[in-house]
């Protein structure tokens, strides 16, 4: 308890860092792996190509290795700290599997809700945005909770690049302290008390839009 | 002035050779009726016309456009021509008076009010005014069709396909769906191109029945004759096998 008490401002900033990177990853990682996803389905050959070729890449590579390479590599040309770096590349890795998420959530929806729309005088974007994805979202829901779950756990990827998050500090005052013990059970419960109510909030979700079909 | 035509036009899935010089004209208010066994075509004729499925040779014009041209905006031509489907394909995410209503508001961009307004007219018309508010897994099948012929009729085409569309009913739905072409086939300026199995209806309402089989057309003729005095033996073959009971 002391130890909190102690250190309770540098937990905090390392739970609001985390808190940040998982949120900016997280809207990101969707809107990235919904495009990606629907280029992986559009007609056109080339289209399909490179969000295929986008999907493999950031799908098979460690996100560590990602973040260093925005950290050691890229910042050289473009500047942005530890944080940046670690959120960035957080969110690349985690739009290669929504994009496949949503991929497949797309691909279960019957094929007669697009030629019912297009018949019916829609463009594919407008059929995409009002019919077929919001089905697919539903259906993709269950593992998409999964992937945000995943996404604010692999957020302590920052405390390898000093990104100021929740790990980086416990690894800090670990180190402060020798209380090492302790400092990570404390870490750990931090963590819980973001993707617990997550979990509760996309179960809810699940339940919610049964109901609405 | 016809509203579709088509000039030698060649369809393959591959190898399979799935229509073979279909030359065909369907004038402005003209119901017609595609009849034939099962394989012959008549889908994936009716299917073209909207461009759901390509064709691979010669010239099919619909309501003046040119649709094997690559320059053709579909959508454009899909503004004009609905199409009701064996499986409905009603939106499942959508109430039953919102599938009648998305494709005017987004596409023709028609006034929310009047949107509203004419498409419960439209419900009304096909007796499911008290199912507006309702899912489409709320409705039975022949609900769903009734539906799915609104959502075409709110776009206010100039011609309607209808691709077996009591096929997939059950046998005390089918009268109801049938009921309501019968109306649409009433007002003289929509063009009606229908796939049906049901003898009764075409005898009732085409003008024209058209009989297909092998990927062919064998029979172009009026539906008096067709059914008075079919030329084709492959037709009255057909015929003897589907006849009323």
């Amino acid at each position: 308890m002391a130890l909190l008490q102690n250190n309770f401002p540098t937990f905090m900033q390392g739970f609001g860092y985390t808190l940040l990177s998982s949120l900016i990853a997280l809207v990101g990682s969707m809107i990235l792996g919904t495009a990606f996803a629907i280029m992986q389905i559009v007609p056109k050959k080339w289209v399909r190509k490179v969000g295929n070729v986008y999907v493999q890449v950031f799908r098979n590579i460690p996100l560590l290795i990602i973040t260093f390479f925005f950290f050691l590599v890229v910042s050289k040309y473009v500047k942005m700290s530890g944080f940046m770096s670690g959120t960035i590349a957080l969110m690349l890795y985690t739009s290669a599997f929504i994009a496949e998420t949503v991929r497949a959530g797309i691909l279960s929806i019957d094929g007669g809700q697009m030629e019912g729309a297009r018949a019916n005088g829609l463009s594919f974007a407008q059929a995409m945005q009002y019919i077929i994805l919001p089905q697919a979202f539903r259906v993709a829901l269950p593992s998409l909770g999964n992937q945000f779950i995943n996404l604010v756990k692999n957020s302590s990827i920052l405390a390898f690049v000093g990104g100021l998050d929740l790990m980086y500090q416990g690894n800090m005052i670990a180190a402060n302290t020798f209380e090492t013990f302790s400092t990570y059970i404390i870490v750990g419960i931090l963590y819980l008390i973001i993707t617990l109510p997550l979990s509760y909030y996309m179960q809810h979700l699940e339940r919610k839009l049964k109901h609405a079909a | 002035m016809s509203m579709i035509e088509f000039k030698n036009v060649e369809k393959y899935y591959g190898n399979f050779h799935a229509l073979k010089n279909i030359n065909l004209k369907i004038d402005e208010g003209e119901t017609v009726v595609l009849i034939g066994p099962s394989g012959s075509g008549k889908s994936t004729l009716i299917r073209t016309v909207n461009g759901l499925e390509e064709i691979q040779e010669g010239q099919l014009l619909v309501n003046g456009f040119d649709l094997h041209d690559p320059k053709t905006d579909m959508n454009r031509i899909r503004k004009n021509v609905g199409m009701v489907f064996q499986h409905f394909n009603l939106y499942n995410n959508k109430s039953t008076i919102e599938n009648v209503m998305l494709a005017p508001r987004l596409v023709l961009k028609r006034d929310e009010a009047e949107n509203k307004r004419e498409a419960m007219a439209l419900l009304e018309k096909v007796g499911l005014a008290d199912k507006a508010a309702n899912m489409p897994s709320e409705l039975s099948g022949g609900q769903k069709q009734r539906a799915a012929i609104a959502r075409s009729l709110a776009m206010k085409p100039k011609a309607l396909l209808f691709d077996e569309p009591t096929s997939a009913l059950d046998p005390e739905m089918i009268g109801d769906v049938l009921d309501v072409m019968r109306d649409i086939a009433k007002d003289s300026s929509m063009t009606m191109l229908v796939v049906t199995h049901e003898m009764s209806f075409a005898k009732a309402v085409a003008d024209r029945v058209i009989f297909m089989a092998d990927g062919e057309i064998l029979e172009d003729s009026s539906t008096k004759e067709f059914f008075e005095n079919p030329k084709e033996e492959r037709a009255k073959q057909f015929l003897s096998q589907v006849a009323d009971h």
